[in-house]
C-alpha cells in the first residue's frame, strides 16, 4: 500500500511516499532529509506536534514611561522544545493558559518541565522587560 | 531637529533590515536602522509559531526567537538602531539620500546616507481590496491584525470564526484560534488550490477537522452591529453557482487574502515598481532604478520563508557595500518570465558571476521542469518534483551557464516552468 504524506517537519513540505513492507516496516521516499523518514514513521504510528502558545505577562513596565503603552506586550510567547503526542495538547494548553509569568522573562526560561513524561520542556521564546 | 550622517541606512528593522545592516557593518560601514515599532523584529514578533530558521540556523525556531538571534548580532555590531521612528520621506540629493523620520522620543530626525536599503516589508490586503459585498459590521479583521491582537496584546477577537483566503497567515490563525478555544468553521478559498504552504494545510486545518472550501467565493457578509454570518458560493468553470450558495453563521471573519509590498516611500522616491511583484524593479545587484537605493525582503517581493529573506537581504547589504566602494555594474542580461511563471526577480543578471533568482509559478504540478533559455538556447533543464504558486522557487545561475551572454549584448534569459 502506497500512502502519500506531506512532511510538516519544516516549511519545505516534501511530498513523501510511504510504502508498507512486510513485518510492519515502512519505506519512505521523497524526503529531502532524514527527518522526513522519522516524521513518516511517527505520523503513521503516533502523530506528534510542537505546541506554541502564550501565557499571561504580569507586571509589564513600559521603558518609555510609568504607564504601559497600549501596544505593550501582554502575552509571553512560549513553545515546547519538541513535538508531543497530539492527544496531550489540549490538557497542556489548559495548564499553560492558567499560568502568569512575571516580567522580566528571558528567552529560554523554562516554564514547565518534562511535559507528560516526554522529557520535553516548555520554554519562553522572547525576552521581555 | 536632529541631523545625523551615516555611510548607509536601512529602512525597516525586520528580518530583512537587520540582515542587510549586519552585512553593511561587517564591511566596515556605519549603518543606521530605522524601525517604526518600539522593537526590532518586524512581523516575526507576532509569528509565535515555529517554522523559522531551518536553513539559516539549522534549527526550528519561533518568529521571536529568530528575530532575537538577529537582534543580538545587531546590538553587538556597530549598527545604530532607531526604534519608534517612522520614515516619512526619502529624498535623493545625488551624493546623499536624505531620510526624514518622526519619532515620539526625538521629534523629527534627518538621516543622511550615501546608500539606502529598503526593507519595509509588506502589508495585508483588506476587505476593500477584494470587494466583498454586504453590510459593514464589527468583527472583520485581517488575519495578521488578529494575530497581533492574540499573540502580543492578549485580546481574543471573537468566538466563531470563518477565514477567507487560504494564505499562510490565515492557516496559522486557524490553528491559533482553535488552540485558544475558538471554533473555526471554515476556510474559504476562491482558487482551486490552497495558497498557503502544504504543511500548514496539514497541521493547521486537517488536525482540527476544519473544512477548506476550494473554488468558493464569499459573496456576502451579514450582520448589523456584529458579524452574524457569511454567504459562500461555489465556483464552477468560472461561474458563480448561486443556486448552491450556503450560509455559515459566525461572529468573526478573518481575511487572509494576500500581502502587498509596502512601497509608498519607494514611489515617492521615483523608484520604478514591477506590476508583477508590486515591489521595486531591481538589477543584478538588487539595486532599484534609483542609484544607491537597494531593496530586499518582503518589500521587494513577498516571501514565504524568512530564511530566504535573510539570504536576500545579506546580498543586498553586500551589493550596497560594493557600490559604496565604487564598484559599478558590468554588462547585464535581461530576465524574462516565460510560460507558467508569474514573476522572476531580479530583472537583470550579471553573466560574470553567480546569480540567485527567485520565481513564483502560476501552476500546480507534479514532475515539473524548470527550464532556463538564454537567447533561445536551453542552458538549464531541472526537474522539480512538485511546484505550486504558494511555494517560491529559488535557483542559481553561474558564469558557465551565462557564458553566451558575455559576447552578445542585449541577451535575454527566459525562465519557464513546464
Ligand atoms: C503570518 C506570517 C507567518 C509566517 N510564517 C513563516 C514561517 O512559518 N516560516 C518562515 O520561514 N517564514 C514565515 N513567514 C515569512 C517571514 O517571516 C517574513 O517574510 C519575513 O519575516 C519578512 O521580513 P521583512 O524584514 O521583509 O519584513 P517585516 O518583518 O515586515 O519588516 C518590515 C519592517 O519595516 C518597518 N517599516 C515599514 N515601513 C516603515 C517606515 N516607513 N518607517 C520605519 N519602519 C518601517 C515595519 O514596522 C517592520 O518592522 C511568515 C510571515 C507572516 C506574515
Ligand atoms: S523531509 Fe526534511 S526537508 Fe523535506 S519537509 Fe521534511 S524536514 Fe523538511
Amino acid at each position: 500500500m502506497r500512502q502519500e504524506l506531506i512532511c510538516i517537519t519544516c516549511p519545505i513540505g516534501c511530498h513523501l511516499w510511504v510504502e508498507g513492507l512486510a513485518g510492519g516496516e515502512i519505506q519512505v521516499s521523497g524526503n529531502k532529509c532524514p527527518r522526513g523518514a522519522v516524521y513518516a514513521r511517527e505520523e503513521t504510528v503516533a502523530p506528534k506536534r510542537v505546541v506554541t502558545a502564550t501565557c499571561r505577562a504580569g507586571g509589564y513596565r513600559d521603558p518609555h514611561g510609568p504607564r504601559p503603552s497600549l501596544a505593550a506586550p501582554r502575552r509571553v510567547p512560549i513553545r515546547t522544545t519538541g513535538a508531543i503526542p497530539r492527544e496531550g495538547i489540549a490538557g497542556l494548553l489548559e495548564s499553560l493558559y492558567a499560568l502568569e509569568l512575571s516580567l522580566p522573562v528571558r528567552k529560554g526560561d523554562v516554564v514547565m518541565r518534562d511535559v507528560l513524561g516526554t522529557g520535553i520542556d516548555v520554554v519562553v521564546t522572547r525576552s521581555i522587560g | 531637529m536632529k541631523e545625523l550622517q551615516f555611510d548607509s541606512a536601512v529602512i525597516g528593522g525586520g528580518a530583512a533590515g537587520m540582515a542587510a545592516a549586519l552585512e553593511l557593518s561587517a564591511r566596515g560601514l556605519s549603518c543606521a536602522v530605522i524601525e517604526r515599532e518600539d522593537e526590532l523584529g518586524g512581523i516575526l514578533m507576532q509569528c509565535i509559531h515555529n517554522g523559522f530558521g531551518l536553513i539559516e540556523f539549522n534549527e526550528e525556531l519561533s518568529g521571536p526567537e529568530f528575530a532575537q538571534r538577529l537582534e543580538e548580532k545587531v546590538r553587538s555590531a556597530a549598527i545604530t538602531p532607531f526604534c519608534g521612528a517612522t520614515v516619512i520621506e526619502v529624498e535623493d540629493n545625488g551624493e546623499h539620500k536624505v531620510i526624514s523620520c518622526v519619532s515620539g522620543a526625538w521629534g523629527v530626525i534627518r538621516i543622511k546616507a550615501r546608500a539606502v536599503v529598503l526593507a519595509m516589508g509588506c502589508r495585508e490586503r483588506n476587505r476593500g481590496n477584494i470587494r466583498i459585498p454586504g453590510s459593514r459590521p464589527a468583527g472583520v479583521f485581517t488575519a495578521g491584525l488578529a494575530q497581533r491582537l492574540v499573540n502580543i496584546e492578549g485580546y481574543i477577537p471573537g468566538k466563531d470564526v470563518v477565514i477567507i483566503g487560504s494564505g499562510d497567515i490565515g492557516l496559522i490563525m486557524a490553528r491559533r484560534m482553535s488552540w485558544i478555544g475558538c471554533k473555526v468553521h471554515a476556510v474559504v478559498e476562491i482558487l482551486p488550490y490552497p495558497s498557503g504552504l502544504t504543511r500548514n494545510i496539514v497541521q493547521c486545518l486537517k488536525d482540527f477537522g476544519i473544512p477548506l472550501y476550494l473554488s468558493h467565493l464569499t459573496t456576502n457578509i451579514y450582520g448589523q452591529d456584529r458579524v452574524e454570518g457569511v454567504e459562500v458560493t461555489p465556483i464552477e468553470n468560472g461561474a458563480l453557482m448561486f443556486d448552491r450558495s450556503f450560509r455559515i453563521p459566525c461572529d468573526t471573519v478573518l481575511l487572509s487574502v494576500g500581502l502587498v509590498p509596502e512601497n509608498e516611500l519607494s514611489r515617492s522616491l521615483g523608484i520604478d515598481l514591477s506590476p508583477m511583484t508590486n515591489g521595486p524593479w531591481v538589477d543584478s545587484t538588487l539595486m532599484t532604478s534609483v542609484p544607491g537605493v537597494f531593496a530586499c525582503g518582503n518589500v521587494l517581493h513577498v516571501h514565504d520563508l524568512v530564511d530566504f529573506v535573510v539570504e536576500e537581504a545579506r546580498r543586498a547589504g553586500s551589493f550596497a557595500a560594493d557600490w559604496l566602494a565604487g564598484r559599478r555594474k558590468d554588462k547585464e542580461l535581461r530576465v524574462k518570465a516565460g510560460s507558467n511563471v508569474r514573476y522572476v526577480t531580479p530583472g537583470r543578471l550579471d553573466p560574470a558571476r553567480d546569480n540567485k533568482l527567485y520565481l513564483r509559478t502560476l501552476i500546480v504540478k507534479n514532475d515539473a521542469v524548470l527550464e532556463v533559455r538564454l537567447n533561445n538556447k536551453t542552458v538549464r533543464s531541472q526537474k522539480k518534483s512538485h511546484v505550486q504558486p504558494s511555494e517560491m522557487i529559488s535557483f542559481n545561475l553561474g558564469p558557465s551557464e551565462l557564458a553566451a551572454a558575455r559576447e552578445s549584448p542585449d541577451s535575454v534569459l527566459e525562465v519557464s516552468i513546464l
